[in-house]
């Protein structure tokens, strides 16, 4: 594995095989010392032009409990607003001796572009890409959904998929860089999933992709489902036309208290994911948020392991 | 000077001699004459001089892009004679001055006839009309208008202006384009977005309005020309605009005739322009549609940008690819050895039919004793590979860059006087009024 780009590129043996690894970390973030050698003397770059803390901090602890060193690049009242371009930006990084650089970037591709280009020749994890992937997010919910599936059956989640796994992510999916790098990996590991949404924001052409549309969570619910995933909608949306306030948006494909119900009575354990920053009582009600079923927590703690897997694999670069 | 093209194959036909003489074919058949240049042109097809009627030369404003004088070389090299140079260069091409400037440029350059596209709106700002009548009575002779790049949206104003340019003898090429629709738009919208993750620009962004235009057009009983049609839908309109006789010309260019949204895929911004590259299906439905008539011309679109327009992430990105010295291979690969299209067919898309919708008087006429020597000769069974650092054009931004392709112009004539000869560039013709 040279890049981490999209969840597309992976063979079901390198997500297994992260996966497999982040465990591993997620061992080593349960003990007093949290630290690992692995990556000491190594120099990651977190390259962000979009705002974004969460994802920041998250790929931050991962690189410092390898050891790295980190240096974070925010485009907010740095060079780029005076015009740099990314060609430029990138190369300055090179030249200060980044080993990795880690990217977020409001243009699709943009991550995919530094990697194919001459510019700099390093590894690129690619942190969410405009509407394009979110890789690292992916694997980091199929991480979680592996690990709650197999503590509930008692068995290890080392070297499992999630086979005959039924998900359905809920939302914006037109916007939603989570959603096409849950729906690749997903369907690598074995799972169907099903997009919910309301037509306005599910993309024209994704009749071809390798899932089931549904414009009725109600239905999606009663036909039953081992997790749903939750997405952020923003309310500025309803501006564009997409739906036609956020009230309207929540009594049909918000996870409000009624469907919460709906689901704690088809008795299928149904887990509730969220990539965040959630918008409660738009898309997700704070009883849902809140419930034994919400793995909110529990993906930002497996957020950590599967950065320091990615990392990990791509620096130290012999295992794959 | 004179020069004699021994044995070239006219319109792909018979293999005839032609004796040039002061700018005019003198002679046709088994010709001998001692005092002129001979070219031995056997295997060769001869050509009239391509008129590419969308061209964007940049001059004025943008000469680290392209200049007059680059772009007309590279229309040279790529066959041509005449171009017609689009108006959103900077300042505007909305005043007899600025398109004065540009065709006095051609002249003063003398590779090919440079013919000034006039801006529809002043500033390109689709809110007023520009002076039409002093674009067209001027040295320039400006025949056709445009606000290429920007559509002209509002139909109020779309309307006047197809109904004014019939004083002029004009002729409005729309850049068919519905604003709202495409906002943020950065590639066709269909399958290959949707896994990109990238803003549509939707097949009926171009449709509408060209359905809209037609109508117009027939209402108004003016001539419309819809630059670069990229959709089997537009081809469709057009081809029933045209039954219902309604006056329209369609153009294509060499690039949606060939690529598709899948180059995309790769995110090289060399692939980024406007209309977007479309689908397999859109591509054979142009085909068709030149094929049937319903496209009447090959337009390049001819689009240089400097380097670091496209060295960098696709959204930060100009659109927009170069097209001249590659137009004609493309048309041979594309339509010729498909069989869609046969030599004299290929004199009528790039030659006679542009030249009749830009009113150029002595480009696109027939090979015959008396006509203006402008022409072009074709090795058809050439191959070889493109390589953008070897054009005559600035930009470096060919999206066939690296691809082998069939057909090379060996030599082109410019009122008489060889541009290029051996394939390469050779001397400009010097302007005498």
């Amino acid at each position: 594995m040279k890049h981490l780009l999209s969840t597309a590129d992976l063979s079901r043996e390198e997500a297994i095989a992260i996966l497999d690894i982040a465990e591993e970390m997620r061992e080593t973030g349960t003990r007093q010392v949290k630290k690992l050698p692995a990556l000491r003397g190594r120099t990651v770059v977190n390259l962000f032009f979009e705002d974004s803390t969460r994802t920041r901090i998250s790929f931050e602890a991962a690189a410092k409990r390898l050891s790295a060193d980190v240096i974070n690049f925010s485009a907010k009242g740095s060079s780029v607003s005076k015009g740099e371009s990314l060609k430029d930006t990138a190369q300055t990084l090179l030249a200060i001796g980044a080993d990795a650089v880690v990217i977020r970037h409001p243009d699709s591709g943009a991550p995919a572009r530094l990697a194919a280009t001459d510019w700099i020749g390093l590894p690129i994890v690619n942190a969410g890409d405009g509407t394009h992937e979110h890789p690292t997010q992916a694997l980091l919910d199929a991480f979680t959904l592996r690990r709650q599936l197999a503590l509930r059956e008692g068995v290890s989640p080392v070297g499992r998929g999630l086979d005959g796994l039924k998900v359905a992510i809920v939302g914006d999916i037109l916007h939603s860089r989570v959603a096409r790098s849950n729906l690749w990996l997903l369907n690598t590991l074995g799972a169907s999933v099903t997009m919910v949404a309301p037509p306005t924001l599910l993309p024209v052409g994704a009749g071809a992709w390798p899932c089931r549309i549904s414009y009725s969570l109600d239905a999606v619910i009663e036909s039953g489902v081992d997790a749903v995933m939750m997405l952020r909608v923003q309310g500025e949306r309803m501006r564009a036309a997409f739906f036609p306030n956020p009230r309207e948006y929540s009594r049909y494909w918000g996870l409000d208290d009624t469907r919460l119900k709906a689901l704690e009575a088809k008795g299928h354990d149904t887990l509730i994911l969220h990539p965040g920053p959630m918008n409660r009582g738009l898309e997700i009600s704070s009883a849902a948020a809140d419930s034994p079923a919400s793995m909110v927590l529990e993906q930002v703690t497996n957020g950590v392991a599967v950065r320091m897997a990615s990392l990990y694999m791509l620096l130290s670069g012999d295992l794959i | 000077m004179k020069y004699l093209i021994r044995q070239a194959a006219v319109l792909g036909g018979q293999a005839t001699d032609v004796l040039i003489i002061d700018g005019k074919i003198a002679q046709l058949g088994e010709l001998h004459d001692a005092e002129a240049t001979v070219i031995e042109a056997a295997g060769l097809v001869l050509l009239p001089g391509l008129v590419d009627p969308h061209t964007h030369l940049r001059e004025p404003g943008r000469e680290d892009a392209e200049t007059v004088e680059t772009g007309s070389q590279a229309a040279a090299r790529g066959g041509y004679t005449a171009v017609h140079a689009m108006a959103n260069s900077t300042p505007v091409a909305d005043n007899a001055g600025v398109v004065e400037q540009v065709y006095e440029l051609g002249r003063k350059a003398g590779w090919v006839d440079v013919r000034p596209v006039g801006a529809v709106t002043v500033g390109l700002g689709g809110q007023q009309l520009s002076e039409i009548g002093a674009m067209a009575d001027s040295r320039a002779k400006v025949r056709m208008f445009s606000d290429d790049g920007i559509c002209v949206w509002d139909p109020l104003l779309m309307r006047r202006a197809l109904e004014y340019v019939k004083a002029f003898d004009g002729v409005i090429a729309q850049h068919a384009q519905e604003p709202r629709l495409t906002e943020g738009a950065q590639m066709n919208e269909g399958e290959v977005s949707a896994v990109l993750g990238m803003t549509g620009w939707p097949a009926v962004a171009e449709e509408s309005i060209i359905a809209r235009d037609v109508l117009l057009a027939e209402h108004v009983g003016a001539r419309l020309h819809v630059c670069h049609v990229s959709t089997a839908g537009s081809v469709e309109i057009i081809r029933w605009a045209k039954a219902r006789g309604i006056c329209v010309t369609a153009e294509v260019t060499p690039h949606h005739l060939l690529l598709t949204d899948e180059k995309v895929k790769t995110f090289d911004p060399v692939f980024k322009v406007n209309p977007p590259l479309r689908r397999e299906e859109d591509v054979l439905a142009l085909r068709a549609g030149v094929a049937d008539g319903t496209i009447d011309v090959i337009g390049t679109d001819h689009a240089p940008h400097p380097s670091e327009a496209k060295d960098c992430e696709w959204g930060a990105a100009a659109m927009g690819m170069t097209g001249l010295e590659t137009a004609l291979s493309i048309v041979q690969h594309t339509l010729v050895q498909t069989g869609l299209l046969s030599w004299a067919d290929v004199a009528r898309i790039t030659s006679f039919t542009p030249a009749k919708i830009g009113s150029l008087e002595d480009q696109g006429r027939p090979i015959a004793v008396g006509e203006p020597a402008n022409l072009t000769l074709v090795d058809p069974a050439a191959r070889w590979i493109v390589d953008p650092s070897t054009m005559a054009t600035k930009g470096r931004n060919s999206p066939f860059a690296g691809m082998e392709l069939p057909g090379a112009v060996r030599a082109t004539f410019f009122h008489g006087h060889p541009t290029v000869l051996d394939g390469a560039l050779a001397t400009p013709r010097v302007a005498h009024d």
